[in-house]
């Protein structure tokens, strides 16, 4: 994955403007829509936004498009088929900067359970497209869905499924200014202390994927009485080996504590590598 | 990816190419061939990237499908929640009832004013009005603009107090939810909600006065259908044609089916496309709408049946004062029960549920085992439903302006699919717009 600092040891680069005022790409690939449709839900924002950029293409909200290059795209959705590896290769070479949102697009996605399902624990899209459609063989789907970072290079990753709709505004306003995008990374944990949430696991025995997540949702499920299911994705150096001994603690077998770690953000470096490694210790 | 090659274009043929159809959610393209004053040939052909969502599911714990479902659509995500706890709890045997039924039902009124505003505002009136998109709507309308957002800030206002975001909430659980509203942020709704009733109402007002195409349209409509309440949770499967059985049976009735010259799949309710979304629900249910919603549609203009598939702008707005409206009852009338879900143990079995969708009835079924392992899946998204008759939209809207210039008949033809706001995340599909005319 990029590093998460890379808009940093770019903020020297000049700004490229086309116009008076930068032009916003938003593109989609697989994924949901959500955290597109993030960008409408900024409500008392969203025509303030629009006043400081011309959004040159947004294809959910927009049919008036104008061609590149574009000063900032917003790229949501993993890469799952040819046709998309090409087309984000060509979405690349026509923006300034390149911003993915959203677990698919920094993760591959839930859609990236193929990348575990065949027999020896590789990709395999085969046995999931049959359970759907009555003639899989027209599918024309790649084994794998990847991250746009495996692809192109990444000037920012925001996480989260879907994306916070304040770290999107940050993130924006940042790049536009060609600054670093104030984004935290570290764990759910100290976001539920600062709000002076009760620890779900600590005082209600509820397995939390907290510690090993990154902040973002402003510990969201432990303030509705549920362990963390860990969409914004593993924070920096999580200690996932002493997580799964909790979990296994407090009940959850190793099916269970595999199930947590392939979710949305199952293709993330440590909780892929966690999750391998419970396969491998456990047959 | 359902991506099958356009059929190359003789010499001679004028044709339009659009890279994708705009303001719909999701990608899709549509096929249109004329030849002189023939139309030969309309597909709408979806092939988004699919996710698989009823593969990965297999093996998945019972209690996942609510998050892991909502994941399909952003702006549905209450929709596959509600229709995925409805056929989990059916297949274990557990009924929802008493204030959590009527909060799981606020919920959805929450994410039906939010996506109605949305489509009205942003994605469809500009069509109306000459306008790309919302945003440069609200350079000329600002003020106009400035109510459909507020509007749609309310509905994600009441996701936010119950389900803690509006994409993808996380309160929502079998039997109910991880805990109750609180009680001063759920009575604080009321406010909020009484002005958007009067912005929900202001709506009507304004859609009712567009300028829509002279399109008149026979169509077979699906829904639920509740005899004491406008659907959204629960009721049977109802249609214009007098089919009436419980949802379990909707497998008996709907089929989808491959058509030749579409890799997508089409659905037909015994035998015959349908529609489902607010026209339909409006046709079989509006005398169940709330008093208030009923005379908003009727100094809208809108009689028991719509036939002009334009106008369902209109019945979106309508429908959005009754969720307003609805929202406001259950507000009023909340009194916080004794716990957030009621227990749904595992049992081996089989069940199904229908709800109702801001774009139409969406169908889930699962089979589990005694541990609560899920078997098997299978989720029939609104728009798949809606499908053939969109397309039928489309033929009728080229048949009726074969004299147009080819732009014009472009935009209604853009705009004959808009109408349903197709949601083609969902129905895993993308629009490509091509019309050929020779």
């Amino acid at each position: 994955m990029a590093p998460l600092t890379s808009a940093v040891s770019r903020t020297a680069d000049p700004f490229v403007r086309t116009g008076e005022r930068p032009t916003l790409a938003v593109w989609k690939f697989a994924s949901c829509d959500g955290c597109q449709l993030t960008l409408l839900d900024c409500e008392d924002e969203l025509l303030a936004v629009a006043g400081q950029v011309d959004v040159a293409y947004f294809l959910e909200a927009s049919s008036a498009t104008v061609a590149g290059p574009y000063d900032v795209s917003l790229v949501e959705g993993s890469i799952t088929t040819a046709h998309d590896a090409k087309r984000i290769r060509e979405i690349r070479e026509q923006s300034g900067k390149l911003v993915v949102i959203g677990a698919c697009a920094t993760a591959g996605g839930i859609q990236a359970l193929r990348n575990f399902a065949g027999p020896d624990g590789g990709p395999d899209v085969s046995a999931y497209a049959a359970a759907v459609y009555a003639h899989p063989e027209i599918l024309e789907a790649l084994p794998t869905s990847t991250p746009v970072s495996e692809h192109v290079f990444v000037d920012f990753e925001l996480r989260g499924c879907p994306i916070d709709k304040h770290q999107l505004l940050e993130v924006v306003s940042a790049v536009l200014a060609g600054r670093k995008p104030q984004i935290p990374n570290y764990a759910v944990c100290l976001e539920c202390k600062r709000l002076g949430a009760v620890c779900v696991m600590v005082a209600h025995g509820q397995p939390c994927l907290g510690p090993a997540t990154q902040a973002g949702c402003g510990a969201l499920c432990p303030s509705f009485s549920r362990g963390c299911y860990g969409c914004f994705g593993p924070h920096e150096g999580p200690n996932l080996p002493a997580l799964g001994d909790r979990f296994a603690e407090l009940g959850v077998d190793a099916d269970g504590w595999l199930r947590a770690l392939r979710t949305y953000n199952a293709y993330a470096g440590p909780f892929r590598k966690e999750a391998e490694h419970v396969e491998r210790t456990r047959s | 990816m359902w991506n099958a090659p356009a059929p190359e274009a003789p010499a001679g043929t004028r044709r339009i190419d659009v890279e994708a159809l705009a303001r719909v959610e999701g990608e899709g393209a549509l096929h249109v061939r004329i030849v002189g004053d023939t139309l030969e040939h309309v597909a709408l052909r979806i092939y988004e990237p699919p996710r698989l969502f009823e593969g990965f599911l297999r093996g998945r714990h019972y209690t996942e499908p609510p998050d892991i479902t909502a994941r399909i659509c952003g702006i549905c995500p209450v929709a596959y929640q509600m229709s995925s706890c409805h056929a989990l709890e059916a297949a274990c045997g557990v009924t929802v009832d008493g204030q959590l039924r009527e909060l799981r039902r606020l919920l959805y009124c929450g994410e039906w004013i939010e996506s109605h505003a949305l489509h009205v505002y942003m994605l469809h009136a500009p069509d109306f009005l000459g306008y790309p998109s919302g945003i440069h709507l609200a350079q000329d309308h600002r003020a106009i603009v400035e109510r459909g957002l507020r509007l749609k800030k309310v509905g994600n206002d009441v996701m936010v107090v119950l389900g803690g975001r509006e994409i993808h909430p996380v309160n929502v659980r079998l039997g109910g939810f991880y805990r109750l509203p609180r009680l001063a942020q759920l009575r604080a709704l009321r406010e909020p909600l009484l002005r958007a009733r009067e912005d929900a109402l202001a709506t009507v007002r304004w859609v009712a006065g567009f300028d829509f195409p002279d399109v008149e349209a026979d169509r077979v409509y699906v829904s639920l259908s509740h005899p004491d309440e406008y659907p959204l949770n629960e009721g049977r499967l109802v249609s214009s044609r007098g089919l009436d059985v419980p949802v379990s049976a909707f497998e008996d009735h709907v089929r989808e089916e491959h058509v030749p010259h579409s890799t997508a799949l089409h659905a037909t309710v015994d035998g015959e496309p349908y529609l489902v979304g607010p026209v339909a629900r409006y046709v079989l249910n509006h005398d169940r709408l709330s008093p208030l919603a009923q005379e908003a549609a009727k100094e809208a203009g809108l009689g028991p049946v719509v036939r002009n598939p334009f106008q369902s702008i209109v019945v979106r707005a309508v429908e959005t004062v009754y969720a307003c409206d609805e929202a406001l009852r259950i507000v009023e009338a909340y009194e916080p029960p004794e716990h957030a879900f009621v227990d749904v143990p595992p049992r081996a079995g089989r069940g199904h549920a229908c709800t109702e969708a801001p774009r139409g009835t969406l169908y889930h079924r699962y089979t589990i085992n005694e541990d609560g392992t899920v078997l098997d899946a299978r989720i029939v998204p609104p728009t798949a439903q809606s499908q053939a008759t969109i397309e039928e939209d489309v033929r009728d809207v080229v048949r009726g302006h074969l004299d147009v210039p080819t732009e014009t008949l472009q935009h209604l033809c853009e705009q004959a699919v808009r109408n349903h706001d197709p949601c083609i995340s969902c129905a895993t599909h993308f629009l490509k717009l091509e019309v050929e005319r020779r």
